[in-house]
């Protein structure tokens, strides 16, 4: 194992853009690899979990490509593991986006439709509300960092487990923080310098994890 | 709180950038992504690129800007132009666009949206919408219909009808240009823009027109347009991504402040 860069897994489950993820990564110096192989993602020391579009139609395709369990097998190991997006939303036990799907339930709570009245989907840039400036994933990024959001569902979850929220026009979850189980409702790979730091945060997280062991 | 998007959008013919560009600084002028990086240094919230490549068979240029974008620029990017089926669109969100952009072709066939939403979401289909008024009718209120082929073609479609349809369809924002303001630097067409913030839910960018910053002011806070989306203005470096952010802020208009 290359211990300058450590190699990041970027779950490979046939949704639309994922390469970005991994070029974000690849930039603040991991080895990271799109791929849908068991053997690659047991052998990651960080794990990624992009998503866009439908919740039901990503839980059935990370069903279908059979990447669920992997994904379970790192998130039980207490490695690293980032959702993002849709991968965030997915971590939850269901969304109301799609009802009777469950999620993989290792966060509490259900994804919520965003309040009406209000132009969805959030399609823009928006600060952060760092509730836990301890989140490691966060360090740096405290003071109001502007993100990219693109969702119309967000988690409706355990306050305790909030690392920031943003405000649209009441708080939406955008970090949760559960260990080394942390997730996005925004897309860090298209945030920008704030983004960047963010993704260096998880490396950084990843190395750490890696000297433990 | 809502933000106001700032758009660049640049015109690539056969994977360079058309219409003059003139940036202090770059090695090539004419690369759609060094420009397009420059305009991320700058504080640009997205990018547009709309793909004016005539012939239809040579999608792998427009495939490989996306990949080279993808690992260069760290902010959302659009491709617009060509795009006739879930193929062509799955593509370019393979190879790292974050949304694609439909128009004549949604016109053929309104299908193609709802397809290319199921299959990868809302969020990535942006339907651009060329829209052209009929002048006021007997009732005094103005109405706008759909044109296609760069204004040529007037589909006789109502522009609202067809915005409410699209929305319908699965759209995840609308790029509407008014055949009428665009080129002439006269501003965005208020009216129209205003009429299809009130029509749909989702995302409107408002294009076309624009010749001075006070125009984005004007887009945002009187069209309440939740983007807007300019070119010559900021190729020809009359003004930078960040000179407009400062004047939309110096407006009261909440957008992410800029960066250079």
């Amino acid at each position: 194992m290359n211990g300058d860069r450590p190699l990041v897994a970027v779950l490979d489950y046939g949704i639309g853009n994922l390469r970005s993820a991994q070029k974000a990564l690849e930039r603040v110096g991991a080895d990271a690899r799109l791929t849908a192989d068991p053997g690659l993602i047991a052998d990651a020391a960080g794990v990624v979990l992009p998503g866009v579009g439908h919740f039901g139609t990503c839980m059935d395709q990370l069903r279908a490509t059979g990447l669920e369990q992997p994904a379970f097998d790192v998130i039980e190991s207490g490695r690293p593991f980032l959702g993002i997006c849709v991968g965030m939303q997915m971590l939850f036990e269901a969304s109301e986006e799609a009802p009777g799907v469950p999620g993989m339930g290792v966060m509490p709570g259900t994804v919520r439709l965003l309040p009406d009245g209000i132009v969805r989907p959030q399609m823009q840039w928006n600060r952060l509300d760092v509730q836990r400036p301890s989140c490691p994933l966060l360090a740096g990024l405290t003071d109001g960092a502007w993100m990219y959001f693109v969702h119309s569902y967000a988690p409706d979850t355990d306050p305790e487990l909030v690392a920031a929220t943003c405000d649209y026009p009441t708080p939406i979850t955008a970090v949760t923080e559960r260990g080394r189980l942390w997730a996005t409702q925004f897309h860090p790979e298209k945030s920008g310098d704030a983004g960047k730091r963010l993704a260096q945060n998880f490396l950084a997280a990843v190395r750490a994890d890696q000297c433990r062991r | 709180m809502k933000t106001v998007r700032v758009i660049p959008c640049l015109d690539v013919d056969d994977g360079r950038v058309v219409k003059g560009v003139n940036f202090v600084g770059l090695r090539d002028a004419g690369d759609p992504v060094e420009l397009a990086a420059a305009y991320d240094r700058q504080g640009a919230d997205e990018i547009v690129f709309l793909d004016i490549t005539a012939s239809a068979h040579n999608r792998d240029t427009i495939i490989e800007l996306a990949r080279h974008t993808a690992a260069e620029v760290f902010i959302p990017f659009t491709i617009g132009g060509g795009i006739r089926s879930v193929d062509d669109a799955r593509a370019l969100l393979r190879a790292g666009a974050d949304k694609v952009s439909v128009n004549s072709a949604a016109v053929a066939r309104p299908e193609l949206v709802r397809e290319i939403a199921g299959e990868f979401g809302t969020q990535c289909v942006v339907v651009a919408v060329d829209a052209k008024s009929n002048g006021a009718g007997a009732d005094g209120s103005t109405t706008w219909n759909v044109y296609v082929k760069g204004g040529r073609e007037d589909t006789g479609i109502d522009a609202l009808d067809w915005v409410r349809q699209v929305a319908d369809l699965g759209a995840g924002e609308i790029l509407l240009t008014s055949m009428d303001a665009d080129g002439t630097k006269a501003g965005f067409d208020l009216e129209l823009t205003r009429a299809v913030v009130d029509a749909v839910e989702i995302p409107v960018v408002a294009s076309g027109g624009v010749g001075t910053l006070q125009h984005l002011v004007d887009g945002a806070l009187i069209a309440n347009a939740d983007a807007v989306l300019a070119a010559s203005i900021f190729h020809f470096g009359e003004h930078t991504i960040a000179d407009a952010k400062r004047a939309l802020l110096d407006a009261g208009v909440a957008v992410r402040p800029p960066t250079a």
